[in-house]
């Protein structure tokens, strides 16, 4: 049927076109921000690790 | 406006949103797992028959409630993206922490990639069902990963809240399913007095069984990678990743249930959909749309929580320069981790392009195993160095360490379930991981910066 085929082609266009956009976006922010600034994050806190910094890491 | 000038506009430090809560931690995790239900677990069944497949998801069903419990423990005190990962460079160390890094990387795209294929094979199957024959299943691979990519990389609040709208849908399907046999009149539609027969192998088969137990729960400890964007990872990774294993009990023991109930086990252990099977069966045509669409969703459900659990896992691994710092990058915009998501891209469309699903889950699930055995291992020293009156926890397991040896003493007799059917790919997996590991000692290490490795507010471990 001629409807599946056309489904195929649909498909492969909007998965390129989905991957254009991401690779598009990737290097516009990577020329826009510094390096520094996207790397520089650290590891995550959490409320109950704040509360273990407040009581100097030992309950 | 210059790079220069906006990274100095911008001296802070940026982080992944904190926006998510338990409901998101539940639907990662459960995301992850459910298309066992649908299918894969059954093969178990061609091993063990019947009753060798409800020891297999029971057994198995202990193994991940250790797991489960550990890691909501030692997750509650590491609330860091990477999760088994960042708790192996915290309690063991480097290398370990560089294995069980590969471990998660590999697991999950090895199952997003298989997740893949089953919507490509229901799709070409749904072509052939309405008289279009041999449909490429290929631009539909291409198509979820694609699609998948691009949400995960627009950020994790709308990524987690797609899976859980969709885990749920498939959730409630089985239900549906489980109601539709009417349960309580045993006998009207569920043939159990029938169809269940003695153990047509033995016990050896049981222990067969063992490896595709697996497939009922293979991921809930995906739920870890969620604690750097979770709000309050001590509370919200405990409650959504305990409420995450009940569901995949109630929904394992359904599953189970239903099936057997309906189909005699030498066709329910190859079976390619069994649930869907079920609910052809019965002949309601409205549950076999829901059962259609149920399969569906717990397959994009899987891949989407894969894509978002591996990505953290190797964006972490470049951000301790395990890999390049460039895999560490978070997006301005999104905060997410958008150069690992764009990586593992191509890397799930070849191992989805294979075709060699069985082959595919099989390293998923020993790179899942190998994750367990860490665990147990992980489990005994945090609580050995850091004990419960050092440091506080938003959860604390009980009965330490009797979980822990008893997840050792499951993950043991799962490797022999492995070797018995899939020898071959055991070793050779074995073999990958130590190349691995040389090159990482031999090569990677040296990029490594030890002072910056342990970052919890820990006090010294006890016996340093």
């Amino acid at each position: 049927m001629i409807y599946w085929q056309i489904l195929s082609y649909a498909a492969w266009i909007i998965s390129g076109l989905l991957l254009l956009w991401i690779l598009v976006d990737a290097i516009s922010v990577s020329r826009e921000f510094d390096e520094e600034l996207l790397i520089s994050s650290r590891e995550g806190v959490d409320e109950i690790l704040d509360e273990i910094k407040e009581e100097g890491g030992i309950k | 406006m210059t790079a220069e000038t906006k990274a100095a506009e911008n001296p802070q430090r940026i982080s992944m949103f904190k926006v998510l809560n338990p409901f998101h931690v539940w639907a990662l995790g459960v995301g992850i797992v459910l298309v066992g239900e649908f299918m894969g677990w059954n093969f178990s069944v061609a091993k063990g028959g019947a009753y060798g497949a409800l020891i297999a998801c029971w057994v198995i069903g202990l193994l991940y409630s250790c797991v489960a419990m550990i890691d909501s423990e030692v997750t509650s005190t590491v609330a860091a993206a990477g999760g088994q990962y960042t708790q192996a460079k915290h309690i063991i160390g480097p290398l370990m922490a560089f294995n069980v890094g590969l471990f998660l990387v590999m697991a999950y795209t090895m199952l997003e990639a298989a997740d893949a294929l089953i919507v490509g094979d229901l799709m070409s199957a749904v072509a052939a069902a309405t008289g279009y024959e041999g449909l490429s299943p290929q631009p539909f691979v291409v198509l979820t990963i694609a699609f998948l990519a691009w949400l995960n990389y627009r950020g994790v609040f709308m990524t987690l809240t797609v899976n859980f709208v969709i885990t749920l849908f498939a959730f409630l399907a089985i239900i549906a399913l489980f109601i539709g046999t009417d349960p309580l009149n045993p006998g009207n539609i569920l043939r159990h007095s029938d169809l269940l027969t003695e153990l047509p192998y033995g016990w050896i088969g049981v222990v067969a069984s063992l490896q595709f137990g697996m497939w009922y729960y293979l991921g809930i400890e995906g739920t870890c990678q969620a604690a750097e964007e979770v709000r309050s990872a001590g509370r919200s990774i405990p409650l959504g990743t305990i409420g995450g294993i009940l569901t995949l009990l109630v929904a394992a023991s359904l599953t189970w249930y239903v099936a057997t109930g309906l189909m005699p086990w030498q066709y329910l252990g190859q079976a390619a959909t069994p649930l869907y099977d079920a609910a052809s069966i019965i002949g309601n045509p409205s549950l076999q749309v829901v059962l259609f669409i149920g399969t569906m969703f717990a397959a994009i459900a899987s891949a989407n929580g894969c894509i978002n659990d591996a990505a953290r896992a190797w964006f972490s691994m470049g951000r301790d320069r395990y890999m390049p710092t460039w895999f560490g990058a978070i997006h301005p915009h999104y905060r997410t981790p958008f150069r690992a998501i764009i990586f593992l891209i191509p890397i799930a469309v070849s191992f989805a392009f294979t075709g060699l699903l069985d082959q595919v889950i099989t390293f998923s699930i020993l790179s899942g195993l190998l994750g367990y055995t860490f665990m147990s291992i992980n489990m005994m020293r945090f609580r050995k160095m850091w004990p419960l009156d050092v440091i506080k926890r938003g959860y604390i397991h009980p009965f330490h360490p009797i979980p822990a040896l008893v997840l050792l003493g499951l993950c043991a007799a799962v490797y022999f379930a492995t070797f018995l059917g899939y020898g071959a790919s055991l070793l050779s997996i074995m073999a990958f991981y130590i190349v691995a590991s040389a090159w990482f000692v031999m090569r990677r290490y040296q990029f490594v910066k030890r002072g910056d490795q342990f970052t919890m507010p820990w006090p010294r471990p006890r016996g340093y």
